[in-house]
């Protein structure tokens, strides 16, 4: 098991040079220009020179090993430098953003807890709630609530984040004015009054992108179930005598989560996906916010670390899912 | 329905004693498929709506005659006509029945139009992107040469994240293809383009590892034994037994093409703002959804309806296609 990791954890080598390879060509394609926002009275001498400021005058060969230098070797010296106050990175260049001419992992930290915050809670509450409605459908199989559970997911699979957004703030926020329609990330809690305002705000982002995991995760752990609940062991648990919540909660849950559990590793980075679309509808400054306007301003810096962290996060998740895999389930073995 | 299915005896119900008596006509298997397709309810919903849908827009047009840019200042801000119902002093009118826009745009007539492009765009991508997926699914499959270099191509692909750099491409290759093939051509090629070559890794894998499964069989064995080369084998043998899991997999990729596109309408970076779709409907009336909530829920819901009824009609042929499920 050892051995298989290593070797895919180097075999992610390569592969996440290539991606970083693809996108940075990508970008070096486009058209757009940074300095095209900037006055047309400015002499083209004088442009040249904020061209090479900004480290454009350099070829792409020189520019792609410059841009890995500065994000594997660099930026982790400075992130050492700051949580420990060594002094490794000895004023070598950041990654610099086009737009704010500050260093890009400084905007993304300041852009990530918010994100993080929103994204993450809602995948916790879309695989909380899907857990339970595939047991319950599974178990119940074409009941009611199985039927009810199907639609819902169907739902969730059809229903896009920019219409389901959009149409619970028109509900909750415009029609009931229950909730607010912005999120304010400025907004600090520091007691229960705040607390409340906090939870009220998040609560329509959240729901919005959990629907979607939820659609998922409640397919597979039915899917998961339907395939533990006729096997044998499961008729020779009960032949023992055991009881109905014991065979069902302890046997044959725990053998249902193996596929499960890769599954929702594996929608991670999806998640993150779906937040960019969520962040636009919600107004939430995170990092899916970001990476529109970086886009539109043409910040290549900027797009092509946030993608490129985007792109990370998938290997990994790929990665750390094959793995759990095996751990999981004894029955695979990949040497 | 019952006349057709009467005729098709269940297989276990027959005696293998009894002497053969062929049926009066030969039936086609597609009609088992069909017959096992009506029977799922959720299905047969999704296939009416889906006609309904493309009549409407496809047709539409010719009945319901009101250019969609046509700019009426007067007429502007026109609630739906059901608004009268409950607010007699709302501003309706019966030669606006969805209302108009802030620019006194017929809403009706732009989501006739939006959804032919926005149609337009799904079938097109989903063709493209199953073409693609079939062919290294094939490929893959079939000669083991190309297996691992492919295989490990598609995994490369699958591990990009696909929407940054669809808007990336968005960006990238706008203003050289407008500028070749005129804004609207230009800008339809490049999402077709986008969503098809950034979406058919899954039919690529699904067709391989069928295509694998049929090749240790025996009539596979006897073609080859009566020396079939390859590129007929692939045409006559292989590609009509992994037309189900296509045909699936092709309903699947009819959906999420439709919902990308108009994601990115939504985010700002698809058609030209004076082009509709229905996600850049939706897009242009979020500002004013306070006062106008109908302008949001009508592309919202041709979206939602049509991706959701797509969804059914794959369910549906899942379960027609699988010979184990059909005729129970």
């Amino acid at each position: 098991m050892l051995n298989y990791t290593i070797r895919r954890l180097v075999l992610s080598i390569p592969t996440l040079l290539f991606i970083a390879f693809v996108i940075f060509m990508l970008l070096e394609l486009a058209p757009g220009d940074p300095m095209a926002s900037m006055p047309l009275t400015i002499p083209p001498e004088v442009r040249e020179q904020m061209r090479e400021a900004l480290g454009l005058g350099e070829p792409w060969w020189v520019r792609f090993p410059l841009w890995l230098k500065q994000f594997f070797i660099v930026e982790p010296q400075y992130w050492i430098d700051g949580a420990f106050g060594t002094n490794f990175a000895d004023g070598a260049q950041r990654i610099i953003s086009f737009q704010s001419r500050s260093p890009v992992f400084d905007t993304i930290a300041e852009r990530m807890p918010q994100t993080l915050w929103v994204v993450g809670m809602s995948y916790v509450v879309g695989v909380a709630i899907a857990l339970p409605i595939g047991i319950i459908s599974a178990y119940k199989q074409y009941s009611v609530f199985d039927q009810a559970g199907t639609f819902i997911s169907m739902i969730g699979f059809s229903v896009p984040p920019f219409f389901s957004g959009v149409l619970v703030i028109v509900i909750f926020s415009v029609q009931l004015g229950w909730l607010p329609s912005i999120y304010d990330t400025t907004h600090e809690v520091v007691d229960w009054q705040t607390f409340k305002f906090q939870l009220q705000q998040m609560i329509m982002p959240v729901m919005v992108l959990a629907l979607q995991t939820t659609a998922q995760v409640s397919r597979y752990m039915r899917a998961s179930m339907l395939d533990n609940l006729g096997q044998d062991y499961v008729r020779t648990a009960r032949a023992k005598g055991m009881s109905e919540s014991v065979v069902v909660m302890r046997h044959v849950l725990r053998n249902s989560m193996i596929p499960v559990v890769t599954v929702i590793a594996l929608g991670i980075p999806s998640i993150f996906g779906g937040a960019i679309i969520t962040e636009q509808v919600f107004k939430v400054n995170g990092l899916g916010q970001l990476l529109i306007i970086a886009l539109q301003g043409s910040d290549i810096p900027m797009v092509m670390t946030i993608t490129f962290l985007l792109a990370v996060l998938i290997v990994m998740m790929n990665l750390i899912a094959d793995i759990l895999y095996g751990v999981l389930d004894p029955r695979i073995r990949y040497d | 329905m019952t006349d057709i299915s009467a005729q098709v005896q269940p297989v276990d119900q027959i005696d293998p004693n009894a002497p053969f008596e062929p049926e009066e006509k030969a039936r086609n298997q597609w009609w088992d498929v069909w017959d096992q397709f009506r029977s799922h309810k959720g299905a047969m919903a999704g296939l009416i709506f889906l006609i309904f849908i493309t009549v409407f827009c496809a047709f539409g047009p010719l009945v319901w005659d009101v250019d969609p840019g046509k700019l009426d200042i007067r007429n502007k801000d026109v609630r739906p006509i059901y608004v009268a119902i409950w607010d007699g002093d709302a501003k309706t009118s019966w030669a606006r029945p969805m209302g108009t826009d802030h620019l006194g745009r017929d809403i009706m007539a732009n989501i006739m139009q939006g959804g032919r492009i926005s149609l337009a765009v799904g079938w097109t991508a989903m063709i493209l992107a199953i073409l693609i997926g079939t062919f290294v699914g094939v490929l893959s499959g079939y000669f083991k040469r190309l297996d691992w270099g492919l295989m490990r191509f598609t995994d490369l692909v699958l591990s990009l994240p696909i929407l940054p750099l669809l808007l990336v491409m968005m960006l990238l290759f706008r203003d050289p293809l407008r500028a070749a093939f005129g804004p609207e051509t230009g800008i339809f090629i490049l999402i077709v383009t986008g969503i098809g070559i950034t979406s058919w890794m899954q039919t690529a894998r699904i067709v391989r590892g069928d295509v694998m499964a049929l090749k240790e069989r025996e009539f596979v064995l006897a073609a080859r034994s009566i020396g079939t080369p390859p590129r007929r084998m692939i045409t006559r043998h292989i590609l009509p037994n992994v037309l189900s899991p296509i045909m699936v997999s092709a309903t699947l990729g009819l959906a999420t093409a439709i919902i990308t596109e108009s994601a990115l309408s939504f985010l700002g970076l698809g058609f030209p703002s004076d082009f509709p779709t229905w996600g850049k409907i939706l897009f242009d009336s979020v500002d004013r959804m306070t006062a106008f909530p109908e302008r949001v829920l009508w592309p919202g819901l041709a979206i939602s309806l049509t991706v959701l009824a797509v969804n059914y009609i794959g369910d549906g042929l899942r379960d027609a296609l699988d010979p184990r499920i059909r005729g129970l």
